[in-house]
């Protein structure tokens, strides 16, 4: 799923296990985050755009030289710092700096890539050499190729999205301090914590390709979480744990650290007491930050790649109506200074020529880049590398107006597993949140199942909250769904 | 195999390309131990990766990938300082670990052990799996994945095919006197097919894989066998119907399924969270936590298994640690720094995903001893309930315990008897009291094919779970038929 590369959950607990290779839904998993850098900024020298540009050039120029009948390739590099603190006490100190190499060649229709992860001279001579090889053993697909020289960027606006500054490790932490103590200092019941982390990433990304496109988007990123555990004095053994997060582009625009501190305590504490729940079907309201993961399967299920090898449940869609008429879905690739933005994709092609998603309930494209296009006979969406800045348009109804209108029913405020099958659109996930009667929280619920279908989900969407979460690159406000099964184990 | 010869075999790859040698580390790791730092760590890594992948019957794509470096740790009491760079040279390790050391406060030795030579045997092979095999018969495999696939049933419209082998090398330096080296090759085939009827369109997967050479999955026997099994799933979820939604008696098939093991106890058992008291397990040790039919184990001994390690990131052999025995909470999973801080020993479980990550306590091999129930007296003492032999993964949250896993493939019981398939659902239970309602425990112990994935904190390592057949009296079925 393209969603939210750019979110870094404060949870230190997301232990999953899965299979590999399953539901690859987006032709590349890594969303952008992007600027076009026409402005030359204070990068340290290695991470300068004009010189990874270079770099891209030059190593475009050797896969040529040896032969290549096209070449693509993409050098990107990352540096921050992190600090953690947990208890009071200082737990890491993490200094970032990474920097790799991705390049693609063609033999008229063969295709080979490889990849390494420094800038070592002979490094890059060598997976340029290895990308050749490869192409030597894959097989003709008639498909293959750059994109068409013609829908290439060739605008490149300031998209406001480098802020570079520099925190030490010392502010990072004394920041990471603050968070945790006002998070513990709101209720005795808070008696331990998974730890406070704050840091920042500066990153720079250069693409170039045969057809004498090279461009460069660097973008700045601070984020903060906190994750605290409560437990009642009576039952230490039943805990609770949440967390906040915030992540932003400039270090200015973080939620205070207290605030933050203090959201992250009421949401661990309003959880102690959770039970489970009867079996049964019911209206269920996702709020605004797990409401974006339904966009997320949307997305999944419009993607070149779930299409293409008809591992999808949209397939033959566009133009059907998915969801209700007051529904509207559309991209801002170029919104400046949001999470998601960036003026090409990772084909290079212009973004923002196709943002509607879904208009009035009814699906207008899919979500494609230039491959995933031309094996669907399709034109691409600028969609290379996922979707930027995906936005559902919000309802005029709080969130307390929904539980209103829901009546009896469940709040989800938290999904666990993978049980979404994007070729059916079954769905099945573990769930925790609250349980609503008359329009009012009731208690809190933990331990449930809610199971339905992804299209029935989308068909029978209520209503939109007001309430959009601003954070991430796939922005939504609450939904409320007519009805799903509800599983649990209180009789 | 020895381990003296891995370090060997280590050092060839990982440093002397880059001409560098043993004092330097010293040297560098003389800059890392100020006078408060408890211990100091250079762990070097070497990975080569070469994937195939087939799609619509094209062996369309290929990518080679390397990457190497070293990341410098620095610990003093609890805190920890990293850094890590992409060179190897000595300048680069300096520099490191000086930003490492930087957490520096109060307290500590600061003092260098002399190295010992580690040896113990390795549990695989040295060999590139990437270079032992051409890249021809490579892209011939996954064609003959793809044709066999086709010609097994006619439902099946469209094959992916995947081949993926690592070779890495590491190397790890620290103060405590370890010097220690390791060869790891790890491989892995995996099949998706979608098989339509009608209207209906699924899926099955499947694959399998470890540590050893390539030529094992190249043999005919072991690829068909995968490509039978994705198909054979796909076909039966091609017939599946609504699943139930409550409470009812589970019966778990033997292998993949110890995923529940996984989730519901494994991570629960890590050392990490039990230090800082995080764990719905923390200061239970020697408490009845399961069944006395249940006794789990996490193994990282198992030769040529995807989660066995001849030593553990920190140059630790792996051991097999008992968690639980005959339904007692007995042990943890530590790497160092949480055993030192708690007072135990390390066994063998400081894992991390790069030279870029911190390491940190994570499961191996995580498995249920057998049983004395013949699993099909287990499937018949069930009146009605569910059968769940496949699963996409699951999740946990550890502190709350709660936790889930999702099935891919299961049927009905009725009546003692594995009736009609179901789609897929997730079961939702909890971890502390999930395995006390275990009643039967098969004795068929099997473990997995070798392509589990294990993420904690952002980091994926290479995992193997097992299980035999086992009875769950009740868990919570998230279908959609609430009836």
């Amino acid at each position: 799923m393209a969603a939210d590369a750019l979110s870094r959950r404060g949870s230190n607990q997301d232990m999953t296990m899965h299979k590999p290779g399953s539901d690859q839904a987006a032709d590349n998993p890594h969303a952008a985050m992007t600027n076009a850098a026409a402005e030359p900024v204070d990068h340290r020298a290695d991470f300068a755009p004009a010189q990874l540009n270079a770099l891209v050039s030059d190593v475009i120029e050797q896969a040529m030289q040896l032969g290549a009948s096209a070449v693509e390739a993409g050098v990107s590099g990352h540096r921050g710092l992190s600090a953690t603190v947990r208890m009071g006490q200082v737990e890491t100190v993490e200094h970032h700096r990474d920097r790799s190499l991705s390049i693609s060649v063609y033999k008229g229709q063969r295709k080979g890539s490889a990849s390494c992860g420094d800038l070592r001279p002979q490094s890059i001579r060598d997976t340029v050499q290895r990308a050749l090889d490869i192409a030597t053993f894959t097989e003709p697909d008639a498909c293959a190729g750059l994109v068409d020289a013609a829908m290439l960027a060739t605008e490149f606006p300031d998209l406001d999205l480098w802020h570079p500054r520099e925190l030490s490790a010392a502010q990072l932490i004394e920041r990471a301090m603050e968070m945790e103590q006002a998070g513990r200092d709101v209720d005795a019941r808070i008696h331990n914590s998974e730890g406070a982390s704050a840091g920042f990433d500066q990153s720079v990304s250069a693409y170039g390709n045969s057809h004498g496109f090279c461009a460069a988007q660097s973008g700045t990123s601070f984020f903060e979480s906190l994750a605290l555990v409560a437990a009642e004095p009576a039952s230490p053994h039943s805990m609770q744990r949440d967390y906040d997060w915030d992540n932003r582009r400039r270090f200015e625009d973080l939620l205070d650290a207290r605030e933050l501190g203090r959201n992250a305590a009421h949401r661990t504490l309003r959880r102690l007491g959770a039970r489970s729940a009867r079996t049964t079907r019911a209206p269920v309201l996702f709020t605004p930050d797990v409401a974006r993961s339904l966009l997320g399967h949307l997305v999944a299920a419009c993607s070149g790649g779930a299409l293409y090898r008809q591992a999808s449940f949209l397939l033959d869609q566009v133009g059907q109506q998915l969801f209700p008429e007051f529904v509207n879905i559309e991209e801002r690739p170029q919104l400046p200074g949001a999470p998601g933005s960036a003026s090409y994709d990772h084909d290079g092609v212009a973004t923002g020529r196709h943002n509607a998603l879904v208009s009035t309930g009814k699906l207008q494209r899919y979500v494609l880049g230039g491959y995933a296009a031309r094996r669907l006979g399709l034109e691409t969406t600028g969609n290379a590398g996922g979707v930027r800045n995906l936005l559902i348009h919000p309802g005029q109804d709080s969130q307390q107006s929904l539980l209103q209108q829901m009546g009896t029913g469940l709040v989800v405020n938290e999904l666990m597993g993978q049980g979404v099958n994007t070729v059916t659109g079954d769905y099945s996930r573990g769930a925790s949140g609250f349980w609503i009667e008359n329009g009012e929280i009731a208690y809190p619920v933990q331990e449930l199942t809610i199971a339905g279908n992804l299209r029935d989900m989308f068909a029978n969407l209520l209503a939109l909250g007001n309430d959009v979460d601003l954070r991430g690159n796939v922005q939504t406000p609450s939904w409320l769904i007519r009805e799903m099964t509800i599983a649990g184990d209180a009789g | 195999m020895m381990q003296a010869n891995s370090l060997e075999l280590a050092q060839q790859s990982i440093l002397t390309p880059a001409g560098v040698e043993l004092r330097q580390l010293e040297q560098a790791l003389d800059t890392l131990m100020l006078p408060s730092i408890d211990a100091g760590e250079l762990y070097f890594q070497r990975l080569s990766r070469e994937s195939w992948s087939l799609e619509d019957g094209i062996v369309r794509g290929g990518n080679f990938h390397t990457e190497q470096g070293v990341g410098i740790r620095a610990n003093s009491g609890e805190k920890t300082g990293f850094a890590y760079a992409d060179e190897v040279q000595l300048p680069a390790l300096l520099e490191a670990a000086k930003a490492a050391r930087g957490i520096a406060a109060s307290g500590g030795e600061g003092r260098i052990q002399a190295w010992r030579g580690q040896s113990q045997p390795a549990l695989y092979a040295d060999t590139d799996p990437i270079a032992a095999v051409s890249a021809a018969d490579k892209v011939a495999l996954l064609r003959a994945a793809d044709a066999y696939a086709r010609s097994l049933d006619a439902r099946v419209q469209q094959v992916n095919v995947s081949l993926v082998a690592n070779h890495e090398s590491v190397l790890v330096a620290a103060s405590d006197g370890t010097l220690a080296g390791d060869v790891r090759p790890l491989v892995r085939f995996n099949v998706h097919v979608i098989a339509v009827a009608g209207e209906r369109r699924e899926q099955g997967m499947a694959g399998g894989g470890g540590r050893f050479a390539l030529e094992r999955v190249m043999s005919t026997e072991f690829w068909q066998h995968e490509v039978r099994e994705a198909v054979r799933q796909a076909l039966v979820n091609l017939e599946a119907e609504d699943a139930p939604a409550g409470s009812m008696p589970v019966v778990l098939g033997p292998g993949w399924p110890g995923v529940l093991l996984h989730e519901a106890i494994g991570h629960g058992l890590e050392g990490d969270f039990n230090r800082k008291g995080t764990s719905a397990f923390a200061g239970r040790m020697g408490e009845r936590v399961a069944s006395e039919l249940c006794t789990v184990v996490d193994d990282g001994t198992l030769a040529e298994r995807r989660g066995s390690l001849s030593m553990d990131d920190e140059g630790t052999p792996t051991a097999c640690t008992t968690l639980i025995e005959n339904g007692r909470l007995v042990g943890y999973m530590q790497d160092k720094l949480n055993a030192r801080l708690s007072g135990n020993r390390p066994t063998g479980n400081g894992r991390r995903e790069s030279f870029a990550h911190l390491p940190m306590p994570r499961m191996t091999n995580t498995y249920m001893l057998a049983g004395p129930h013949d699993p099909a007296e287990i499937i018949a003492s069930v009146e009605n309930g569910l059968y769940a032999v496949g699963f996409a993964g699951g999740q946990v949250d550890i502190t709350s315990g709660k936790f889930v896993f999702s099935a891919s493939e299961a049927y009905l019981i009725k009546n003692g008897r594995i009736a009609q398939p179901v789609r897929g659902a997730t079961l939702i239970g909890n971890g502390p009291d999930v395995l006390t309602r275990v009643s039967m425990v098969g004795n068929d112990l099997k473990l997995d094919n070798g392509i589990g994935v294990c993420g904690k904190e952002g980091q994926s390592v290479p995992v193997g779970v097992g299980q035999p057949t086992l009875k769950i009296d009740t868990l919570t079925v998230g279908g959609t038929r609430s009836d």
